[in-house]
This record gives structure tokens, C-alpha cells and sequence, in this order.
């Protein structure tokens, strides 16, 4: 494997690992296993814990698969692995 | 108009608009068959991604779910949306590079085994299968409470137009048809939520509605967790401590069992490129939030409806939808006291009413008191989704069949005009079954939901995950990965579901983890047996080490194999 390759492919774990992190906190961590704590704070009408097992995880979502297809898009233009 | 008229009118239109899609989108090749011609726009297949993955349960079944578990609801929000973040960054992109139809195509391939492809199959048909037949059951229902049709008649039509769509259009015909009955069940869900959120709340956004202010200058959720802890139920917001374990697990099995999915991950086959499968699973997910993320608020105004409409009022004085209701048996109420008035209340000696969690959706709008035309809309919305998931879950399985078992297995001689003719009669055959399983339903359906689930969180997902991310894996470690996972999630389940014959007690879950939950743990043990195992046997060929980093970069799918870098 080319070294370029490889560094390609350790940039992509490094975004995979830091987005799956925000993916386990916002949902497992905020929404499970905080949410008691977290209840006590309000979001308008909402306990937080609440707030991010029925809404807030689920935005969070989203907006990660997004911004993992912005930097991937950015990464395979700078490796020259992008498709035409 | 009558209700009766606006759902005969709205149903029949939007069936017109999916024959006249089949029809012009009808697939030539098996290429167009089985992956729609490969060159779907990726907005396109995220919307039918949507429509395939939100079936006749998360249209009509949710919402109810929730209503009545509060928090822990939570599980089904999470479980059912956070696979695809799994799918968009760990799956679609490689397997999409890999460039085949199936699932079992890939297992098979960088496994090079024809047993661990079989192993792969037989999974994809069972998962497939049982998720199949509740669509038609599905779709049975639907049409018996509001086209007063016998709920044979119902599934006999549903297989009709499924038969005739998924036969002659293939893939191509299902995505187009896909991205029509997502507009219909999207809107049929969001529309008489922001008409109930309106009435409630006067935000016309029910998922901020639902955290406003309702008429009265009291917060909607804090006067529903008031109502519910004066009737003696637990407040809705509040969480229950002792099923947190129970919940973290069923969640995570939902997650990986969703990016397992076979019908869900061939939908990243159908698109031209590698960046479209990526930004197709984000389409798919944020059409796919829209419903979850109402959801919730629908679960919320429902339940506060109920308690407001039904609790401690004079039965003579119910309105026309509760005795509508009351004519399925759905709905029960039965005066224990003698004293006319509907007691709704947590402890079982006194409840006098009864409310099937399934009838929420369905009856929302009538409890709202909104025009007709919203009935039939919402009817013809519950429809859309459980045909476009019957038709998706029931192209996999044809696949299956021609093309991983004839075309590969059997008789891998067979021409291209050939295994296009057995596609098409395997789809038929497969419509003609899981429709007669749908008329009469075997018990057990609704409880090995539950198993398609884990057995796609603890056979497919870790396969599919090391194959990509582990060039050291090979097919010893693979396989005995799957088939210990699969051993212990089926055991697991079997044993503790006593609808299945299991004699198992809950009190005796592990760490308090239901069958729906033990997925993740049987995943978690593939992931070690396969790890383990294959660091103890021989490393596999290079040819498929090649296979493993090829399928990492986007560019160059015509890279000779093994060449030196």
C-alpha cells in the first residue's frame, strides 16, 4: 500500500472514531445513561434527558452523516481518490 | 364528502399513481432488477430508502407505543434512526466500491467461501421473511377498519398490487414507486400533526409544540406527567432506573440490527457512486427524522387527548369515534363500579378502560375532531408504508433466490435472460406466500420481529464490519463469528419468549436484558470470536487482502486485483 494511501485511510478512522464518539454521547450517554441527571436542567417544556432520548439524538444524527460526507468529499479530493 | 368517500378516493388515487409508475419504470436487465440499473439519483434513494425502511409498524404502531411508555419510548426513536449514522460511516460507502447486488455477494466474496455466502443467505431470507408478513398483515388491517372490507379481501388486494409492481418493475420499478409513497406517508403523518399541535398548542411545528405552552400557560409535558401521576401512572418524562440496562441494550440491538438490514443495505447498491452512497444515507435519514421526530410529539398530544377526553366522563356521553373504536375491540370499556363514568386509571382493579396502543395513529384525528379528508389521508399514508417495505423486503428475497442461490450456487452457467426470468418468478412466488402467511398469521410473527433484528445485529453486522476494517480477517474467523452469534441471540430469544415455547422467566434475564436487547451482546461475542479465531489460523489469500483495500478508496474500481502499491 502506497503511503498516501495509508495516510488517507488513517485520516478516515480518526473521523470515524471522533464522530462514533459524539454518536455514542449523544444517544447512549445523553439519552440513556445521564438522562436522569440531566432532567433536571429544562430546554423550554423539556427535562434534557428527555429532550435527547425522543429529539436531540436524532438531529444529532443527521447532522453527523452530513458533516462526515463534507470532510470525506474534502479527503478524497486532497488523496486524488475522488471519482469523477 | 363522508370519511368513507375521502379514504375510497384518496387510497384509489395514490394505487393509480404507483401502477402508472410500475409500468413506466419497468426493469429490462437484471441489473435494473436487482439494483434499479445502479444509476438512481442519490435524493431519489433516500427517499425510498425512507419508504422502505418506515414500514406499516413505524407509521402506525409507533406513535401508540410511545403514548404509553413515556421515556423508555426512547428505545424504538434512538434504535430505529441511529443505525444510519452505523450505515452512512462504517457500510454504504465500501460496499457500494465493492460493487455487487447482495449482501451474501460481499460475506461470500471476502470470505471466499461458498459456505459462509450460504450462511449469509439463509439469514437474509429468514430476516426477510418474517418482517414480510406483518407488512401484509399490515396492510390487512388498514383496510378492513376503513374500506369495511373482510380482512382476507384486504390482504388478497394488497398482494394484487404488490404482485403487479414489484414482478414487472424489479428494483427500478420499487424506488420510483418508493419515492411516491414516501410524499403520501410523509405528509399523511406530519398533517394532522400540525393541525393537532395548532389546536393544542398553537405552534404549528409539533416538534417544538410539544415542548411549548399549551392554552391554558401550563407546559404540555408537565401537565401530562401531572395527569398521569394523579391517575396513578408513572409521569411521562420521568426515568424508570431499573430498565435503563434494558433499554441501553434493546437500543443498540435496534441500531446494528438496522445497519444489518439486508433490504436496507442493498439500497446503497442502486446508486451511480461511492460519495452518492455516502450522501444518500444522509438524505435517507433526515426524510426518515421527519416522522421520527414527530412522532413523539403525536405520542405526547395523543395521550394527553385521551386522559382529557375519556377520564371521568359519563359513558352515555362518549364521542362517535369511541364507539367506532368499540365495534373492532380495540377499544373496551367495562364498568367495574356500576357507576356510568369511564375510570382510567394504573391499578388493574379499577381501570375500566381498555385502549389498543395500535389504534393511536389511526384514531388521532378523530379524537381532534378533523375533517374527513385527513382520515382517509392518513389511511392511505399507512398503506404506503407497509407496501413499500413489503415490496423492498420481498426483492431481497428474489435476489436471493436467483441470484445468490441459482446464479451462484446451483447453476452458475445460467444466462442472463434466464436468471431475470427466475427473478421474476421468484418475487411472484414470494408475494403469493407471504401474502397467505399474512391472511393467517402464525403466532409467533410479531415475536420474531424481535429476532430478524438481532439475528442481523449478530450475523451481518460484524461480518460485514471486519471484512472491511480487519485486512486480517479471514473465513475461519468470519464464520464461526457469525454462526456462535447467531447460536446464542436465537437461543437467548427462544428460551426467554414464552410465545416462541421458551421456558424462561424474566426475573431470570441476564443482567435484566430482554430478548428484544440481546443482540448487542450476541454481536459484541461475534466480534470476539471472530477476532480471536482468526488470529489463530492461516491469513487469507492475497488476492482478497486486495479485495480489502480496494473497496477503502473510492477511485479505481478497474485496479487490476493483487497489484503491487
Amino acid at each position: 500500500m502506497s503511503k498516501n494511501k495509508n495516510t488517507y485511510w488513517k485520516t478516515n478512522l480518526k473521523y470515524l472514531a471522533i464522530l462514533l464518539t459524539i454518536w455514542f454521547i449523544v444517544s447512549f450517554l445523553f439519552g440513556i445513561v445521564l438522562a436522569e441527571y440531566l432532567n433536571q436542567f429544562m430546554l423550554g417544556g423539556f427535562p434534557l434527558g428527555f429532550w435527547f432520548a425522543h429529539q436531540g439524538s436524532i438531529y444529532a444524527f443527521v447532522i453527523l452523516i452530513f458533516v462526515y460526507v463534507y470532510l470525506m468529499n474534502k479527503l478524497d479530493k486532497k488523496y486524488d481518490v475522488d471519482e469523477i | 364528502m363522508s370519511t368513507q368517500t375521502w379514504t375510497y378516493l384518496l387510497v384509489g388515487l395514490t394505487f393509480l399513481v404507483y401502477i402508472i409508475i410500475a409500468i413506466v419504470a419497468r426493469a429490462g436487465s437484471t441489473k435494473e432488477f436487482y439494483v434499479a440499473g445502479g444509476g438512481v439519483n442519490p435524493i431519489a434513494n433516500g427517499m425510498a430508502t425512507a419508504a422502505d425502511w418506515m414500514s406499516a409498524a413505524s407509521f402506525l404502531s409507533m406513535a401508540g407505543l410511545i403514548a404509553f411508555m413515556g421515556f423508555s419510548g426512547g428505545q424504538y426513536l434512538m434504535g430505529w434512526t441511529g443505525g444510519y449514522v452505523l450505515l452512512a460511516l462504517l457500510l454504504a460507502p465500501y460496499l457500494r466500491k465493492f460493487g455487487k447486488f447482495t449482501v451474501p455477494d460481499f460475506i461470500g466474496e471476502r470470505y471466499y467461501s461458498k459456505n459462509a455466502r450460504l450462511v449469509a443467505l439463509i439469514c437474509a431470507l429468514f430476516v426477510s421473511f418474517t418482517y414480510v408478513v406483518g407488512q401484509m398483515k399490515g396492510v390487512g388491517v388498514a383496510f378492513a377498519r376503513f374500506l369495511n372490507v373482510p380482512f382476507d379481501t384486504g390482504v388478497l388486494i394488497g398482494i394484487g398490487i404488490v404482485f403487479f409492481y414489484a414482478v414487472l418493475g424489479g428494483m427500478k420499478g420499487i424506488t420510483y414507486t418508493q419515492v411516491a409513497q414516501f410524499c403520501v406517508l410523509i405528509f399523511a403523518f406530519t398533517v394532522p400533526a400540525i393541525f393537532i399541535s395548532l389546536q393544542m398548542t398553537g405552534n404549528p411545528i409539533p416538534q417544538i409544540g410539544f415542548g411549548s405552552k399549551g392554552t391554558d400557560g401550563v407546559y404540555l409535558l408537565e401537565k401530562l406527567n401531572l395527569l398521569s401521576t394523579d391517575l396513578g401512572f408513572d409521569s411521562y418524562t420521568n426515568i424508570d432506573r431499573g430498565n435503563l440496562v434494558n433499554m441501553f441494550f434493546i437500543t443498540g440491538a435496534l441500531m446494528f440490527g438496522t445497519a444489518g438490514l439486508p433490504h436496507v443495505i442493498v439500497r446503497f447498491f442502486t446508486v451511480p457512486r461511492v460519495k452518492d452512497a455516502r450522501i444518500s444515507a444522509g438524505w435517507a435519514l433526515l426524510f426518515i427524522a421527519i416522522l421520527y421526530t414527530t412522532a413523539p410529539a403525536v405520542a405526547v398530544f395523543a395521550r394527553t387527548n385521551i386522559i382529557n377526553t375519556l377520564s371521568d366522563k359519563p359513558y352515555s356521553q362518549v364521542p362517535e369515534w369511541f364507539t367506532n373504536w368499540e365495534k373492532t375491540g380495540l377499544l373496551s370499556f367495562e364498568d367495574k363500579n356500576n357507576d356510568g363514568t369511564i375510570q382510567y386509571v394504573a391499578d388493574a382493579q379499577l381501570n375500566e378502560l381498555t385502549v389498543d396502543r395500535d389504534i393511536i395513529v389511526l384514531a388521532n384525528p378523530e379524537i381532534a375532531n378533523l375533517p374527513p379528508w385527513v382520515i382517509g389521508l392518513v389511511v392511505a399514508g399507512g398503506l404506503a408504508a407497509a407496501l413499500s417495505t413489503a415490496a423492498g423486503l420481498l426483492l431481497v428475497i428474489s435476489t436471493s433466490i436467483s441470484h445468490d442461490l441459482l446464479k451462484n450456487y446451483l447453476r452458475p452457467d445460467i444466462s442472463e435472460k434466464g436468471e431475470l426470468y427466475a427473478a421474476r418468478v421468484a418475487i411472484a412466488v414470494a408475494v403469493v406466500a407471504a401474502g397467505l402467511a399474512g391472511l393467517n398469521p402464525p403466532g409467533f410473527v410479531a415475536q420474531v420481529v424481535a429476532l430478524a433484528f438481532g439475528l442481523a445485529a449478530s450475523s451481518f453486522f460484524p461480518a460485514i464490519i471486519l471484512g472491511i476494517f480487519d485486512k486480517r480477517m479471514n473465513q475461519q474467523g468470519a464464520i464461526s463469528g457469525m454462526i456462535i452469534g447467531i447460536i446464542f441471540t436465537t437461543t437467548y430469544i427462544i428460551y426467554f419468549k414464552p410465545q416462541l415455547g421458551g421456558p424462561g422467566l424474566p426475573e431470570n434475564f441476564w443482567w435484566g436484558i430482554s430478548p428484544e436487547g440481546i443482540g448487542t451482546l450476541g454481536m459484541i461475542i461475534n466480534f470476539v470470536v471472530a477476532l480471536l479465531v482468526s488470529r489463530f489460523t492461516s491469513p487469507p489469500p492475497p488476492e482478497v487482502v486486495a479485495l480489502t483495500e480496494r473497496i477503502r478508496t473510492p477511485r479505481g474500481a478497474d485496479s487490476p486485483s493483487g497489484q503491487a502499491h
